[in-house]
């Protein structure tokens, strides 16, 4: 939380509508985006109740799992989900285009990728346990299940996994889109809740942010968004539907001949009780997740939107082909080495992430300026001309001035860019810093302090002025132009080296045992 | 855990010698332990316990054996005061007598392993044994290496290995650090002090929770939970802290091993040279406090305060004004005669950069060779006097940032004198209301000292040494 | 009765105090600061009702699924002389039990007055402890006591088990799963504190009859369900930093006195109703005599507090009712207009806010020129 998106959500408080934290889009928003809300048996690890899927908002299909508690119906929703999850994800593989890879040879890379949508963070962890619970699956030996239900899981994982990157969108959370766009007038605690935070931000006509907020937290009004369910809505109605349906399929079985007709007839009338209960519950979340795509869509695009979403092509296009090549599920838990590498690539995409939102957004970017990492002002002197002694050669490095009323952090030497100049590198050479406001104590006043006014920022340029000792026309700002800099640097950071896994070094525990995934693995029990 | 007999601590407070002695003892066993074939020895050292000299010692011990040693510190600037102490003659420290067996150059190259950016100190330069290099090739025939632990993790796997590598302040290293860089050598020496702050990761992610080898635990960590038999040693004696702090840092950061002072307690002695500039005001009073008990908590009105609360901000920087206006002298074991405390041996820390940077422009250009920074960047520095904005100071909310152990052990662990704490009222109440609402994984082993607690004991101990402003 | 005693039970009304739990104990630690939380749970004030009496019911409930998930595991745990447990406990964790006897304290003798059950746990407890026998022993349903705020709360942990590495040692019996060896670090933070109070009023206990109290273990044995299936796994929580907070805030109830005395006498929130079921004071009485003991709301009160909605709205034109984090990037400014209106210049800043005052026109002048900038 920075003071800025804390001055938003004050502002979106006394306005009674949301404010934007963003000025453009940050997250890219697939064509054809397919979401999924799933719900999930109170108190159980990962007992899958139902789910709405698909990527067509008018078309929903719905899943149900009627008795929670039974292994193979669990494996049949898997299944179902699967019928519907696979065949999108992989359709993305067949398409692809050539682009440039390493030592001037080329690379498949898939033309689109899918876009797996959730009402919220929970969804995904539901989303992760689910494809833990069924990657290591087998269609074959003693626990067989459908062919593509540890496909599913493989992919499932997979994109939980790239939900934990930052700047990807191979899978969302709506509330956390949302949020990177939007400040509400409550507190981020209650931004959980897709319900209230959109309420925030597309209130209906004539209906306040808070008042609208407070019918979405109504579980009547707006039943949650899962994966968790309204406990009133278990006790009241699910379980007796529950029960019913338990009921009924016992007595059609113990049945024949035409009360067997009768039963049977009982058995499907519980069966879509049950499933129009559980639709109330899950549509008007599936609906939400369609309007805050829609909202986002809406937002022109960052400039480095496209670039973050090809990386996500090239990860997908990576595992599509893993996968077809026969790869093994994803270990339970990340080795040393792949736990230390997969940091690295955490941290580099965090902070390339930040980077590139501040260079494609102001208002992100002055988050940076109230926290005295960036500065903008105004040049007031400029020697363009200025040369210096190099190591080798006489070298071009002009000097700029800007007066800024931002808070200056930045130190001498440091080195910052400007968006608008990312070629070029200035050095802080000084930076006489404004007094902050409030009484200077006596005692500094005798040591002679008290001196006000605009930080002046003295830089030194190198780089994006050709090679010669002339500085190009408007390569140089000149004074009066208005300048922002920033100690953020959106450079291709180096990948860290590490050791391959069979080289694991004893400080780390040493090599492990070559990870085969294993029959108990398969047959792992799911009540 | 093999350590210090426990009686140590009561020894070492009879008088200097026997701390000194205590002090040998306890580096003459951490040399005899790397000839003893251990894998690896890790040595816990409080602040200003003879870290350095010991890295030193240890690096040449290692180095005489005729083995190439490669040493690894953090940042660049402690790998050049490692490279400046290898290359002296003159290695120890004023002070820490203890370690006088030490004394000594390396005898052969010595290597400084560096980034491209890198331009070498005066204190490298001034070393004619000294080669500098970004190419490990060009420093084949040095006895010891010396660079930072990212610098070591760029090197080419099989383009340097070693028997012994010496790792200094490894407990603000991080695991996946130490992952990169242990293919290049047999054993280890880590060294390092348990009480100062962790490493940190700019992702938020507990998806390693549990496991012996989460990449964002500290290089120590994870070498005991791989290899429980590794032999921890702990060095008994601070040579830094005077016998005001020691007691107060030991309860509040460490636990389970406490340390004794290395200077008795008439040793160490502030004064001021012009007693006539004395005024009957509270900057003066938590002046004369600190320099009678070597602690003082100024204490401004309660109020609740942005970060750079510009009072406190006017205090820390009037303190430090005002010290340096009346001419602060210091005798110590070392300088008996007394050595002015000028602006170079006066520091003041912060949690925050914005706050730090708020100081200095209060100091100005005047003032601006005292040292003002945060907690972070002042590990493993030391100062005659420390002005101390605590972490705590007018906020609405304690957090887990703020409470964090290691923070307030840095801050309050840097002098040789005196530190003057400067703060707002309330911060007992802030700490009783403070929620223990934090998640806890299974398999991940609780942290001691604990931020709240080891606040509490500082606190209370301040509160003993309270100078109202108003 | 002490006149703090009179005026808590004048606060309470007529109803009968509410007994504390081990859940409710480990609650005094969630908002330590909030007097208002402080004075109910001390007057032992049903805050449920009280919530839904004054217009705010708490929206708190139990799915019927939950509660038989959780039931189902504890049976399986405990089945057959917790032969599961046993295994679990020789196999996993290797603690040496070699002969397990097995003590259920549910009734004793046929009684299940809460007293006789104590008087039983304490004997049995003792005996064992004073015995050095070699043999394990568990210890099902015992009660134990602890005293909060002067008041004695009978607690009743899942189950107590002795010899463990030569200590008692509590478990803690949990139906959330721990997958691939991890658990849901909120629910793993709150067993441990419940477990924390558990193993206070055992030492409590051994401390009474003079015996080493040091006699349990402050590692708790969780058992929680391994990965998506039912059968047990074990795992040793250290709760010695748990102990460390909840002994502080027990021994700040003490003070419970002096913070009742800050407040005008005859203040009542009772809950009395007629005889058709209607509270006979109306919720703006209750409200108005609610709000004379501040809180100290923030948005975390909305996961753990029965009075969170009330407070919420009493704190709505607050700026920690944005959040925490919000009240201080907002320079510890208390209401959102206030804050607002300081950083438009509107209003000249007060004692004390300049600082905040700065600060916020800073935010207010780089939001307004980055959104301009974006036209």
């Amino acid at each position: 939380m920075s003071t800025l998106t804390a001055l938003a959500r004050a502002q979106a408080r006394m306005a009674d509508v949301a404010q934007r934290v963003a000025t453009v889009r940050h997250v890219h928003i697939g064509t054809r985006p397919m979401v999924l809300v799933p719900l999930a048996l109170a108190g159980e690890a990962n007992a899958p109740l139902a789910a709405l899927v698909g990527d067509d908002p008018a078309t929903p299909r719905l899943f149900v799992v009627s008795q929670p508690r039974n292994r193979d119906e669990r494996f049949a929703f898997a299944a179902e989900l699967a019928s519907v999850i696979v065949p999108y994800v992989e359709g993305f593989a067949a398409t692809t285009e050539q682009v440039p890879a390493e030592r001037g040879e080329t690379r498949a890379r898939s033309l689109d990728a899918p876009q797996l949508v959730l009402p919220n963070r929970a969804g995904i962890a539901f989303t992760r346990l689910l494809g833990r619970s069924t990657r290591f699956r087998r269609p074959d030996g003693d626990h067989p299940v459908d062919p593509a239900v540890p496909v599913l899981g493989r992919w499932l994982s997979f994109l939980t996994e790239r939900a934990e990157h930052p700047g990807s969108c191979l899978m969302l959370a709506a509330t956390e889109a949302l949020s990177l766009h939007w400040a509400s007038g409550q507190s981020e605690l209650e931004d959980l809740n897709l319900a209230t935070l959109l309420a925030w931000i597309d209130p209906p006509p004539g209906v306040g942010g808070a008042a609208a907020a407070a019918v979405g937290e109504d579980p009547l009004a707006s039943p949650p968004a899962g994966p968790v369910t309204d406990p009133g809505f278990d006790n009241d109605v699910l379980a007796p539907l529950i029960d019913a349906f338990a009921r009924t399929t016992e007595a059609a079985r113990s049945e024949s001949g035409a009360s067997a007709e009768l039963g049977h007839a009982a058995v499907r009338r519980a069966r879509s009780a049950l499933e129009r209960a559980l639709t109330g519950q899950l549509l008007p979340t599936w609906q939400l997740v369609w309007r805050a795509l829609e909202l986002l869509r809406e937002l022109p695009a960052g400039d480095h939107v496209a670039r973050r979403w090809e990386a996500d092509r090239d990860a997908f296009t990576g595992y599509a082909a893993y996968l077809r090549d026969g790869g093994l599920p994803q270990p339970r838990r990340d080795g040393a080495v792949a736990a230390a590498r997969r940091l690295n690539w955490l941290e580099r995409a965090q902070a390339s992430f930040a980077a590139q939102r501040a260079f494609d957004d102001p208002l992100v970017m002055a988050e940076y300026r109230m926290t005295g990492e960036a500065f903008a002002g105004q040049v007031v002197a400029a020697d363009p001309g200025r040369v210096s002694e190099g190591a080798k050669r006489r070298v071009l490095r002009p000097w700029i001035t800007v007066a800024t009323a931002d808070p200056v952090l930045v130190m001498p030497g440091t080195v910052v860019t400007s968006p608008a100049r990312r070629g070029q590198k200035a050095q802080v050479i000084s930076v006489t810093a404004a007094v902050a406001p409030g009484p200077v104590h006596p005692v500094m006043l005798e040591a002679g302090n008290g001196a006000s006014g605009p930080a002046l920022v003295a830089l030194e340029l190198s780089g994006g002025m050709g090679r010669g000792l002339v500085a190009p026309p408007g390569s140089v700002p000149e004074p009066g132009e208005r300048v922002c800099y920033s100690t953020l640097t959106a450079d291709y950071l180096p990948i860290a080296e590490f050791p391959p896994p069979e080289q694991t070094p004893w400080t780390h525990g040493g090599p492990p045992a070559p990870y085969e995934p294993d029959d108990e693995d398969a047959a792992e029990d799911w009540s | 855990m093999t350590g210090v007999p426990t009686t140590a601590g009561a020894a070492a407070r009879g008088g200097t010698v026997s701390a000194a002695s205590l002090a040998v003892a306890a580096a003459d066993q951490v040399i005899a332990d790397l000839a003893a074939g251990h894998r690896a020895v890790v040595v816990d050292s409080p602040p200003g316990a003879g870290k350095s000299a010991l890295v030193v010692r240890a690096a040449r011990a290692l180095a005489g054996a005729g083995e190439p040693v490669m040493l690894v510190a953090q940042t660049n600037g402690q790998v050049d005061d490692l490279v400046d102490r290898l290359a002296s003659a003159a290695l120890v420290r004023s002070g820490s007598a203890g370690l006088a067996g030490a004394a000594g150059a390396v005898a052969g190259p010595i290597g400084r392993l560096c980034g491209q950016d890198y331009v070498p100190s005066a204190r490298v330069r001034r070393h004619a044994g000294v080669t500098v290099s970004t190419e490990i090739g060009d420093l084949a025939d040095c006895v010891v290496v010396v660079g930072t632990a990212a610098k070591w993790a760029t090197v080419r796997a099989g383009a340097w290995s070693c028997a012994w590598a010496v790792v200094d302040e490894a407990y603000q290293m991080r695991s996946d650090l130490l992952l990169r860089i242990a293919g290049q050598f047999d054993r280890a020496l880590l060294v390092g002090d348990p009480g100062q702050l962790d490493p940190f990761a700019t992702v938020d992610i507990d998806r390693w929770a549990g496991l012996t080898w989460d990449p964002m635990q500290s290089a120590v960590e994870v070498l005991l939970r791989h290899n429980p038999d590794v032999v921890v040693r702990r060095l008994p004696v601070s040579w830094r802290l005077p016998p005001s702090a020691v007691p107060v840092v030991a309860e509040a950061f460490y636990p389970f091993g406490g340390f004794a002072a290395g200077s008795g307690p008439g040793d160490r002695r502030l004064a001021f040279s012009s007693s006539s500039l004395w005024r009957d005001e509270p900057v003066d009073a938590a002046l004369s406090l600190a320099v009678q008990t070597g602690w003082a908590l100024y204490e401004l009105p309660a109020r609740h305060t942005v970060r750079t609360d510009s009072e406190a901000v006017q205090a820390c920087a009037a303190l430090a004004a005002r010290l340096l206006q009346r001419g602060c002298v210091a005798y110590s074991e070392a300088h008996p005669g007394g050595m002015p405390a000028g602006a170079d041996r006066i520091a003041i820390g912060t949690a925050h950069r914005d706050q730090a940077r708020a100081i200095r422009n209060a100091l100005g250009p005047a003032l601006a060779a005292v040292t003002v920074d945060t907690a972070n960047r002042l590990q493993g520095r030391e100062f005659d006097v420390t002005i101390v904005l605590h972490p705590l100071s007018g906020r609405v909310d304690a957090t887990a940032f703020h409470l964090e152990a290691g923070r307030l052990c840095v801050l309050a662990s840097r002098h040789r004198h005196a530190c003057i704490v400067v703060a707002r009222a309330g911060i007992p109440e802030l700490l009783d209301a403070y929620p223990s609402t934090e998640p806890v994984h299974l398999n991940v082993p609780a942290k001691f000292p604990d931020g709240w607690e080891a606040n509490q004991a500082v606190m209370a101990h301040l509160t003993g040494h309270r100078v109202s402003a108003r | 009765m002490t006149d703090t005693e009179a005026r808590l039970d004048q606060i309470r009304g007529a109803m009968p105090p509410r007994p504390h739990n081990a859940r409710t104990i480990a609650a005094l630690t969630a908002n330590p600061g909030c007097v208002r939380r402080a004075i109910l749970d001390a007057a032992g004030v049903d805050k449920p009702r009280l919530a839904a009496a004054s217009g705010f019911p708490a929206p708190f409930g139990q799915s019927r699924f939950a509660i038989a998930r959780g039931n189902a595991f504890e049976a399986l745990v405990k089945a057959d002389g917790c032969a599961e447990l046993l295994r679990l406990l020789r196999d996993k964790l290797g603690l040496p039990i070699p002969e397990a006897s097995y003590a259920d304290l549910e009734d004793v003798a046929g009684s299940t007055s809460l007293p006789v059950r104590h008087a039983r746990t304490r004997q049995l407890v003792t005996r064992t402890a004073g015995s050095g026998a070699d043999a394990g022993t568990l210890f099902d349903h015992p009660l134990l006591t602890l005293e909060v705020g002067g008041r004695l709360a009978y607690l009743e942990p899942d189950l107590i088990a002795f010899r463990l590495r030569d200590r008692f040692h509590v478990v803690e019996i949990k139906s959330f799963a721990a997958i691939d060896g991890q658990a849901d670090p909120d629910k793993v933070a709150a067993a441990a504190i419940q477990s924390a109070v558990y193993v206070l009023a055992m030492r409590e206990l051994l401390a009474r009859s003079g015996r080493d109290p040091d006699l349990v273990a402050d590692e708790v044995v969780l058992v929680c369900p391994k990965d998506f299936a039912n059968r047990p796994v074990g795992a040793l929580l250290d709760v010695r930093k748990q102990l460390t907070v909840l002994q502080r805030q027990l021994s700040r109830l003490a003070l419970i006195a002096d913070l009742v005395e800050l407040y005008p006498p005859g203040i009542s929130l009772d809950l009395a109703m007629d005889e058709t079921g209607v509270p006979r004071r109306a919720a703006s009485e209750l409200a108005a005599a609610l709000e004379i003991f501040p809180a100290r709301y923030s948005p975390e009160c909305l996961a753990s507090c029965e009075m969170c909605r009330f407070c919420r709205h009493e704190a709505r034109a607050t700026t920690a009712a944005l959040g925490r984090a919000v009240r201080e990037e907002l320079g510890g400014v208390e209401y959102v207009d206030t804050a607002l209106r300081l950083a438009d210049g509107e209003a000249k800043p007060g004692g004390g806010q300049h600082d905040a005052a700065a600060l916020l026109r800073t935010a207010a002048r780089l939001r307004a020129e980055s959104l301009a900038a974006a036209g």
